[in-house]
């Protein structure tokens, strides 16, 4: 073993420029866990601003009463495009495949991903349907016009094409499962000497639970979805009250993945500010068994909730009443992350960055929506509420308060990490200064009109509701304008940027021990890891 | 010697890891027809006299044949792997040779069966079926989607036994690649190739920086001492896989044939 010398005196080349195949291949066909990550991320990124073009054209059309551009049919189909893209290609994806596949190994000190070639393959089954669900848009019967919940019997009816819809769902719900099915293998199994279960880094539990909830509710949607197909290809009947099926049971069965799939989107983005806050606050986390029991908590809760989502739907009353105090309980161990979080930050060294002001900002629109969300889990609330704005406001202040807001938190967080550069922060900044306005005077607006009574996924609307409409669909130009402000600052500091060393924000977790961007094999030599991931013992004293 | 010892730990494989992925899958399996067994339940509370009737119109017969098949099928299966262990290549091979034709088998007769169905105008949205009752609509509606699922599996299976028999068909060689970290601990030495006495038979040129890879192939012969646990893993596995489709059939036999 005489060799580490060798090895010492120069820098590792970095995973970019590793290749094992030329040009396009070098990514497409790479087994490495960042470039995968970093292809995902690409993808998403993609997809979120078509995701985000039918959304502002829709707020477009909706500002004043009437006809403005689009007839019914075509935002029937926007509404139900964005649906299925933002959520299915964006936020389900979103952390666990981009972020997480580019730090799990880092942060648990493995050289990669349990399973490699399969994580290659979800990112192709990722791309083949996303291009699935983009060319529903094209084919023979116009694009999907059911929403994204795709409720039976309308979805076995509607002569737009949700059968390629649904298939591609399945195929991402495919991905989703494997991706899931890797990372908790990869937890198990790979992570470094030393590294206990309580050494792991919040990001990496979050992860697992995650994990978890990919692999237990995914294939309930796929078989539901396939039934959907099948349904419509050769009327098996069993979703159609014409030959005796039941509806209910497509909602259920819909339901028991999609709810528990909501926290596949917001349990990594938890993890994200569980691992920044500490480190703008220069302060071990406050509670740190706490918050990796509470992300077990919640995907154990959040997989026995799902009948909140049909309280008007004619499930039985006692149901209705267990699946309530279900949901209540969910805000338990979310409660105890938000109290951890804000605890952490108080008597800390706080370094004001722009991770820091994404993650202040994911505490307050998160804690928003998670508020709305205990009041439309009350029984009486929700039947006076079910199926308004006030839903469409709740869960955009949840998924995009949570899971957007964390994305471009991380994005700003580990940018040095990946690409070894440091971005413009002013812009960074500003960006984020129009995002947060923007994002408010969209969805806020939403709760008021829904609560004045305003139906969702509605073409048309009252004269009173304009006001508000208006403000919303300004709001959606402002937040549009601060995210490509955003992407572009960050693309730009991709050349532009100075270099970032190996820990520019003074982090304490494994991926800020290695170059920036990492080398192919991550760790020089395999880590020891001999202490918690948050002691800030030596930040502080520098 | 040390150096040897070194060299082997580099072998990337991990045999519980595999196991646990697997077994995860397995769970998603269940899950997906986890639904279909859900809707079943429901539909049968709903409906009992219907579903009794029409579970009258299935042949008998033809669903036990095929239980037989797939459960000596699953014990051709666990024969094949059982023969792994003791390195017997051969009876391994036979066996699961045996098991694909079993599971071939199995989807012809299911083929004729379905075919007969159709003869008498029963599948899904036919004229015939939509007189019946609800009950029965629904009992015929997931009798062809559950054993369609299941005999897609029953395919994928055979197709996955296939491709591992190759492999393991084809097995004497083994390569060993060092690159990246591996490599570095060979940097410095030399390969060599020596008699039972030490003696040298070959030797490379000393392995530098300039070396991107070294590959070294290695042909045994399954002898019990060279059959380690990564080499039966796929194997194995694909064993698992097996015995799943064989369980879910388990399932669907009673609940379709013998509730008359």
């Amino acid at each position: 073993m005489g060799n580490h010398a060798i090895a010492k005196n120069a820098a590792p080349p970095s995973f970019y420029e590793t290749k094992r195949h030329p040009g396009i291949f070098a990514w497409i066909f790479s087994t490495d866990h960042k470039r995968i990550g970093l292809m995902y991320m690409m993808a998403m990124s993609f997809f979120f601003f078509v995701g985000a073009a039918f959304g502002i054209l829709m707020r477009l059309e909706l500002i004043a009463p009437g006809k403005q551009f689009m007839d019914p049919q075509t935002y029937n189909a926007f509404f139900t495009l964005h649906g299925v893209i933002m959520i299915f290609l964006f936020v389900i994806p979103g952390l666990s495949a981009s972020l997480g596949n580019f730090l799990l190994p880092l942060q648990i000190g493995a050289d990669d991903v349990a399973f490699p070639k399969l994580n290659l393959l979800s990112w192709w089954l990722f791309m083949s349907g996303g291009l699935l669900a983009l060319s529903s848009l094209f084919t023979r019967g116009g694009p999907p016009d059911t929403g994204w919940t795709f409720y039976a019997p309308y979805s076995i009816r509607s002569g737009t094409s949700v059968s390629l819809a649904t298939f591609a769902a399945f195929i991402l719900g495919f991905s989703s499962v494997l991706t899931g099915l890797n990372f908790v293998t990869t937890i198990h199994r790979m992570r470094a000497t030393g590294m206990g279960w309580f050494r792991m880094p919040l990001f990496s539990w979050a992860l697992y639970a995650t994990g978890w909830i990919q692999i237990l509710a995914t294939p309930v949607i796929g078989i539901t979805l396939l039934l959907i197909i099948v349904e419509r290809a050769f009327g098996i009947g069993v979703f159609d009250p014409a030959k005796g099926g039941d509806p209910i049971l497509f909602q259920h069965l819909f339901w028991i993945y999609s709810h528990p799939a909501v926290y596949v989107m917001v349990l990594p983005a938890m993890g994200v500010i569980s691992e920044i806050i500490p480190v703008y606050a220069r302060r071990t986390i406050f509670g740190y068994k706490f918050i990796a029991y509470s992300s077990i908590a919640i995907a154990g809760v959040g997989s026995l909730v799902w009948g909140h989502h049909m309280f008007v739907s004619g499930q039985s009353y006692t149901a209705g009443v267990v699946f309530s105090l279900l949901t209540f309980l969910v805000a338990i161990p979310s409660a105890v992350k938000v109290f951890n979080w804000v605890a952490t930050l108080y008597k800390g060294s706080i370094v004001i960055e722009t991770p820091l002001l994404w993650a202040m900002s994911f505490i307050f629109l998160f804690s928003i929506g998670g508020l709305t969300g205990l009041m439309i889990g009350a029984l009486a609330v929700d039947v006076h509420v079910h199926d308004t704005y006030f839903i469409v406001g709740h869960f955009h202040y949840t998924m995009f308060g949570g899971m957007g807001m964390a994305f471009f938190g991380a994005l700003h967080h580990w940018f040095p990490k990946m690409f070894g550069r440091m971005y413009h922060k002013t812009t960074a900044n500003i960006a984020w200064g129009l995002v947060f306005v923007g994002f408010n005077l969209v969805y806020f607006p939403m709760l008021i009109l829904g609560w004045q009574g305003m139906p969702r996924r509605y073409y048309d609307y009252l004269p009173e509701y304009q006001p508000l409409h208006v403000l919303s669909t300004v709001g959606s130009w402002i937040l549009v304008a601060g995210t490509v402000v955003l992407f572009v600052n960050l693309i730009r500091s991709l050349r532009t940027g100075e270099k970032a060393g190996r820990d520019p924000w003074g982090g304490t977790t494994l991926e800020w021990t290695v170059p920036s961007p990492p080398p192919l094999e991550n760790f020089e030599e395999p880590p020891i890891v001999t202490r918690g991931p948050y002691d800030f013992g030596k930040v502080v004293g520098k | 010697m040390s150096a040897t010892a070194g060299i082997a730990v580099h072998h990337h494989r991990d045999y519980t890891g595999s196991k646990i992925g697997m077994w995860l899958f397995l769970f998603t399996e269940l899950l997906l027809f986890g639904g279909l067994f859900l809707l079943y339940s429901v539909y049968r509370a709903v409906h009992p006299e219907d579903f009794h009737h029409a579970a009258m119109e299935l042949d008998k017969l033809v669903g036990t044949v095929n239980t037989l098949i797939l459960l000596t099928s699953s014990l051709t299966m666990a024969v094949s792997i059982a023969a792994i262990h003791r390195a017997r290549k051969g009876l391994s091979l036979v066996c699961l040779a045996l098991t694909i034709g079993f599971a071939l088998w199995f989807l012809v007769n299911k083929y004729f069966e379905w075919g007969a169905k159709f003869d008498h105008g029963i599948y899904p949205n036919s004229e015939i079926l939509l007189q019946h009752s609800h009950g029965e609509i629904l009992f015929f509606g997931l009798y062809f989607s559950m054993t369609g699922l299941h005999g897609l599996h029953v395919l994928i299976g055979a197709v996955v036994l296939f491709v591992v028999g190759i492999k393991l068909f084809k097995k004497p060689f083994e390569t060993i690649e060092f690159d990246g970290r591996g490599l570095k601990q060979l940097t410095g030495a030399r390969l060599a190739v020596v008699d039972e006495r030490g003696g040298r038979l070959w030797s490379s040129d000393t392995i530098d920086d300039s070396v991107k890879a070294v590959e070294i192939r290695l042909k045994y012969h399954p002898v019990r001492k060279r059959v380690r646990k990564e080499d039966y893993a796929a194997l194995e596995n694909s064993g698992l896989y097996w015995h799943l489709v064989d369980l879910i059939w388990i399932f669907l036999f009673p609940l379709f044939y013998l509730i008359t």
